[in-house]
Formats: structure tokens, C-alpha cells, sequence
């Protein structure tokens, strides 16, 4: 039977404060991973390798978390997405709400955008699929 | 000198598990003081064994071409003390690995009962991140620390 988005919600949070060493009611849906629950680099690969395990699926490198577009200088301009990396970061990540990045598409305010809601997007989608 | 806190392999599947050993002995100075009348092996050098037997086992598994780094302690639980006399098992397993990363699930022994669990996390340092500014020649796995594998019969795949 398929996931609820409250299960899936309370098992990313179970594998959240295990990654990361947070309380519990730290994880919200708003919660951003690096601003709030102070998630540094390789805890982004520790939470992708959790995820996998614990929903039996397979998340290819750059799919949940797109860092690979974010250094890539072809898209980036000046510390900004360019119009095109813009495009194709909403493409990558359907996932995420991307809304309030485009008017300052500053790669450095893209932490400010990931949060718990979009892994569970993530994970939600997955499963769907 | 290399910082060594492993005596040998006693098993090694490639790609999959090892199991290391290591002998507590008074003869290691660092006991004298942890703790003066009490000597016991520090859990942080436990920690230290665990990533060296997980280590080799994820740099094995590359041929020894990456340069394999420990990134994160996940978990480590102690459940007992190792004193002079006892032997310590480190029993690594590697859990997932990929291009960037491996995640491992490791189990300390004292004398073949299970007395911890440590978890780790290894980056290949060059996969994941190629803005350090590391040194392109392998500083984990040189020359010296291969030649010192053949003490431990464990030799790379071609």
C-alpha cells in the first residue's frame, strides 16, 4: 500500500534526527537542512544513502540534491544562475519550490530553498513513479 | 612514521567486509596516562582502528586509486572497556558506495564478544569535491602505506 505524505514525512524526519543529531520537533516541513538544521556537505550524501535504504530506492547522484548544475559554470554567471541554469534547475527540481529564488537566483541563497518538504516532495514522487 | 592502530587482517572479502585486530599491550605509553592505575584504550582510538579496517576495505575496493577520506562518524556506541591483554576485533561492512562516498557499518569486539557499534562515512575526496585544493599525487594510500599492506598479506587488485 502506498506511503501517506505523513508517513513519508515522519520516516525523512526519523532519518533526519539520525543524520544529523536534531531533536525531533526540529524537523518541520520548513525546516531548511543547511540554515536550520545545520546539515554540512557530506550529510547530503549520509541522508541520500538513508533514504535510499530506508525506502528501498535508488536516488542517482545530482537527482535529489542538483549541486553538480549549481557548479557548473556553463549556468552560473557572476555567482548567479543564469537564465538558462535557472530553467534547467526548476527541470531538475520538481521537487523543490523554486518561487522566491528567481528574482535573486544567487547560488549562495540556494540553501535557503531546500528544505524537509522538499525531500519528502522528493520521496513522494519517487514513489509514485 | 604512520599512525597505525591495527595489528592485522584477519578477514578480508573485497568490496564487502574486514575484519581487523588489534593487541592492547602496556607496553603503548599512551595507556600510562588513559587513566594513571586504570589503563584503558580511548574509544576515540577505537573510532581511529574502525576507520583505518574500513578504510582499507573502501580504498581496496578502488584498486587503492582514490583518495579515501573519513568524512563523518555517524554513530559510535561503546558499551564496555578494552584493557592490557585484551584483543579488539573491527569488524567493518561496507553498507553502500559509490563514485563519491561509501557508508559503513562496523562492530567492536573485545575478545570476540561484541562490545560496540561504530558507523562511518568515507569520501572519495576527489569525486566529491575537486575545489580543496588537495594534492594530486595519493597522500592516503603512498608508497610507504602500501608497502606496509604487504605486513598485512593484502595486496591490490589489478
Amino acid at each position: 500500500m502506498a506511503l501517506s505524505r505523513d508517513e513519508i514525512f515522519n520516516r525523512v524526519k526519523d532519518v533526519l534526527v539520525e543524520a544529523l543529531g536534531v531533536e525531533d520537533d526540529e524537523v518541520t516541513e520548513t525546516a531548511t537542512l543547511s540554515g536550520d538544521l545545520g546539515a554540512e556537505s557530506i550529510d547530503y550524501l549520509d541522508i541520500v544513502f538513508r533514504l535510499e535504504r530506508d525506502f528501498s530506492i535508488k536516488i542517482p547522484r545530482g537527482e535529489l540534491f542538483p549541486d553538480d548544475l549549481l557548479n557548473n559554470p556553463e549556468y552560473v554567471d557572476n555567482g548567479k544562475l543564469t537564465p538558462v541554469g535557472l530553467e534547467k534547475l526548476q527541470e531538475a527540481m520538481p521537487h523543490a519550490d523554486l518561487s522566491g529564488f528567481a528574482d535573486n537566483p544567487d547560488v549562495s541563497r540556494m540553501p535557503e530553498f531546500f528544505t524537509v518538504g522538499t525531500i519528502v516532495n522528493y520521496v513522494e514522487r519517487k514513489l509514485a513513479a | 612514521m604512520r599512525w597505525i592502530w591495527i595489528d592485522a587482517f584477519t578477514e578480508f572479502e573485497s568490496g564487502r567486509r574486514a575484519r581487523a585486530i588489534k593487541n592492547v599491550t602496556l607496553a603503548e605509553e599512551y595507556l600510562h596516562d588513559h587513566f594513571p592505575g586504570y589503563p584503558v584504550l580511548p574509544p576515540s582510538l577505537m573510532i581511529e582502528g574502525m576507520a583505518q579496517t574500513a578504510g582499507i576495505l573502501v580504498g581496496e575496493a578502488g584498486g587503492f586509486r582514490e583518495k579515501v577520506i573519513l568524512a563523518k562518524v555517524r554513530r559510535a556506541e561503546f558499551d564496555d572497556y578494552c584493557v592490557p591483554g585484551d584483543t579488539v576485533g573491527y569488524e567493518a561492512v561496507i553498507e553502500t558506495m559509490d563514485a563519491a562516498a561509501a557508508s559503513i557499518d562496523g562492530t567492536v569486539y573485545r575478545n570476540d564478544a561484541k562490545i560496540g557499534s561504530i558507523a562511518l562515512m568515507f569520501s572519495h575526496a576527489d569525486q566529491a569535491a575537486t575545489n580543496l585544493g588537495l594534492p594530486e599525487h595519493n597522500f592516503v594510500f603512498n608508497d610507504q602505506f602500501m608497502d606496509l599492506l604487504n605486513t598485512y598479506r593484502l595486496k591490490s587488485r589489478d
